[in-house]
């Protein structure tokens, strides 16, 4: 009978359209899949659904335009894009900013990097079948997103960090309220262990899924979390300490698997060490200015500039041109998603349509942050 | 054995995971302590934001209906994306007899503001500052560009224009 099937029947690879409007790509991204069956054979991504061209807008708009502008990449590490290009005018202009800058900028960027992994968790759970998680993810944001909301004014597109400083100084509850978040998450981080990491069909589905290599995850310049998954150490907070990173003592977090499972892993224990990294600055923030006084218009010396910072998602990177001017005269964000989806097509290759959308979570794809 | 193995072990990670979740539950149900979803905030009325909640920008008034803007247009100047329209014009003032500008429409497009906060940094008088208001919603969005200086107010005396 089987051999009668065989004979018999045709079978042939398709092609199947995955977005742009579908909920595990997390925004508008197009995946053209080549299939055998429910086999992938190829992963083809479509970008330009959400193009905005922010670099050309940022040739038009002032250093100080610009940090809002970066808020739109990926708004899940916002506060880490703001302060690329802070730091960046800082280097170029040799703006020495203060600890207490430095030390809030930390902790906010800290703060910033839990709230997205909780988000990720939750979404990762989603994606994989469990509506639960999501709920949860969303409870732990939400108190951190308070904190911004309190000190910075808004929730998701911060806009806090300014060219020699801070817009605001911290609110008088947010010492208190950052502690309190602290205790809440290391009461509902072992929860996450129970509810889906310890979680046996959760741990089928991700184990040997997608699995990349040391040398493969280089040679595609993966980078942040995902990386770090295969055995990659990049961490840009350790080797390119910036702000408040040389003061603080942490361990970056890797492991060598290189599958799904590895990258969750990677961001669960990144919680942990943000956690860390808080307890050690919060009570350690001196008394100062929050902010060094600077040109009404700032001007960059003519020359070349980079900066990289670790965001949430990984390596976030700025280069700017300048002619001396008050525009930069060319700018390029070097974004983490886009290095992280190029090895999609590798890692999902011979495997299910179900396990692409595994991985697709585990990379952590923000699509505004690839797509800009 | 692996096959038996699996099974205990499968039930019992399910049931860990589902005591977290059984235990919100039923201490929810009971308690509403923790309760975690709400609709979305339908005590608008009373509802208070943080004090530097960024929901739309607005002109300080005094109880005088008068405001400090000098129509500098410092602020539309600021504006990365163009939400701000001043419109000025000059008059002799009747003190000095000189020509002074003074403001007529502070006109604010909402619906392209980006609450990035420059043009509030960039006033050099304290005019505008960030209002508390979140519920925008609106049939139509020209209805969101506002006029911010309130009829029949002018400058207040003391502000140098
Ligand atoms: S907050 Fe920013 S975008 Fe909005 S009007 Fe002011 S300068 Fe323009
Ligand atoms: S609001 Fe302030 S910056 Fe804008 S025109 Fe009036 S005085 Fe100038």
């Amino acid at each position: 009978m089987k051999e009668f099937l065989t004979d018999q029947l045709k079978t042939q690879e398709y092609f199947l359209n995955m977005g742009p409007q579908h909920p595990a790509t997390h925004g508008v991204l197009r995946l053209l899949l080549k299939l055998d069956g429910e086999i992938v054979r190829n992963v083809d991504m479509d970008l330009g659904y959400i193009h905005r061209s922010i670099e050309k807008m940022c040739e038009r708009a002032t250093y100080k335009q610009i940090i809002h502008l970066t808020d739109r990449l990926d708004y899940l590490s916002a506060h880490m894009n703001n302060e690329a290009v802070c730091l960046l005018a800082e280097k170029a202009l040799n703006i020495e900013v203060n600890d207490r800058i430095k030390i809030i900028r930390t902790i906010m960027d800290e703060l910033t990097r839990i709230s997205s992994h909780v988000l990720w968790w939750g979404v990762t759970g989603m994606d994989i079948g469990a509506i639960t998680t999501f709920m949860y993810g969303f409870r732990e944001r939400e108190l951190i997103n308070d904190i911004f909301e309190e000190t910075c004014g808004t929730r998701l597109t911060m806009n806090y960090n300014v060219i020699g400083g801070l817009r605001y100084d911290i609110h008088e509850n947010f010492v208190k309220r950052t502690k309190d978040i602290l205790t809440h998450l290391k009461k509902k981080l072992p929860e996450y262990d129970k509810l889906l990491t310890n979680n046996i069909i959760f741990q089928k589905r991700l184990i040997n899924i997608g699995v990349i290599s040391v040398e493969d995850a280089i040679a595609y310049g993966l980078n942040g979390p995902t990386a770090r998954g295969s055995g990659v150490s990049c961490d840009i907070r350790k080797t390119h300490p910036y702000s408040a990173y040389d003061m603080v003592d942490f361990e970056e977090a890797i492991f060598t698997e290189g599958d799904s499972f590895a990258r969750y892993k990677v961001r669960i224990k990144e919680m942990w060490e943000s956690i860390s990294i808080i307890e050690q600055l919060i009570d350690k923030i001196p008394n100062d200015e929050h902010k060094v006084k600077t040109k009404a218009v700032i001007k960059l010396p003519v020359g070349d500039f980079l900066q990289r910072v670790e965001a949430s998602r990984g390596d976030f990177g700025v280069y700017v041109k300048s002619n001396g001017q008050k525009f930069p005269e060319r700018l390029k964000f070097r974004s983490p998603g886009f290095a992280n989806l190029t090895a999609l097509n590798k890692m999902a290759y011979g495997l299910k349509i179900a396990d692409l959308v595994a991985i697709l979570s585990t990379i952590d794809v923000v699509v505004p942050d690839i797509d800009r | 054995m692996s096959y038996f193995s699996d099974i205990i072990n499968g039930t019992k990670t399910l049931l860990t995971g589902m005591r977290v979740t059984g235990g919100y539950f039923f201490v929810n149900f009971f308690t509403k302590r923790d309760v975690i979803t709400q609709q979305y905030p339908n005590n608008i009325e009373t509802l208070e934001m943080f004090d530097r909640f960024k929901g739309e920008v607005i002109m300080l008034h005094n109880e005088n209906n008068e405001h400090r803007c000098d129509a500098c247009t410092l602020c539309e100047k600021a504006c990365p994306n163009g939400s701000i329209e001043i419109l000025g014009d000059k008059a002799k003032d009747p003190e000095t007899g000189k020509n002074k500008r003074f403001l007529v429409k502070h006109i604010y497009h909402l619906q392209m503001c980006t609450m990035c906060g420059l043009c509030i940094e960039a006033c050099p008088v304290n005019a505008i500052d960030w209002g508390q208001d979140f519920h925008h919603v609106e049939y139509d969005r020209s209805l969101l560009t506002k006029v911010l200086n309130k009829p029949g107010s002018k400058i207040m005396s003391g502000i140098k224009g």
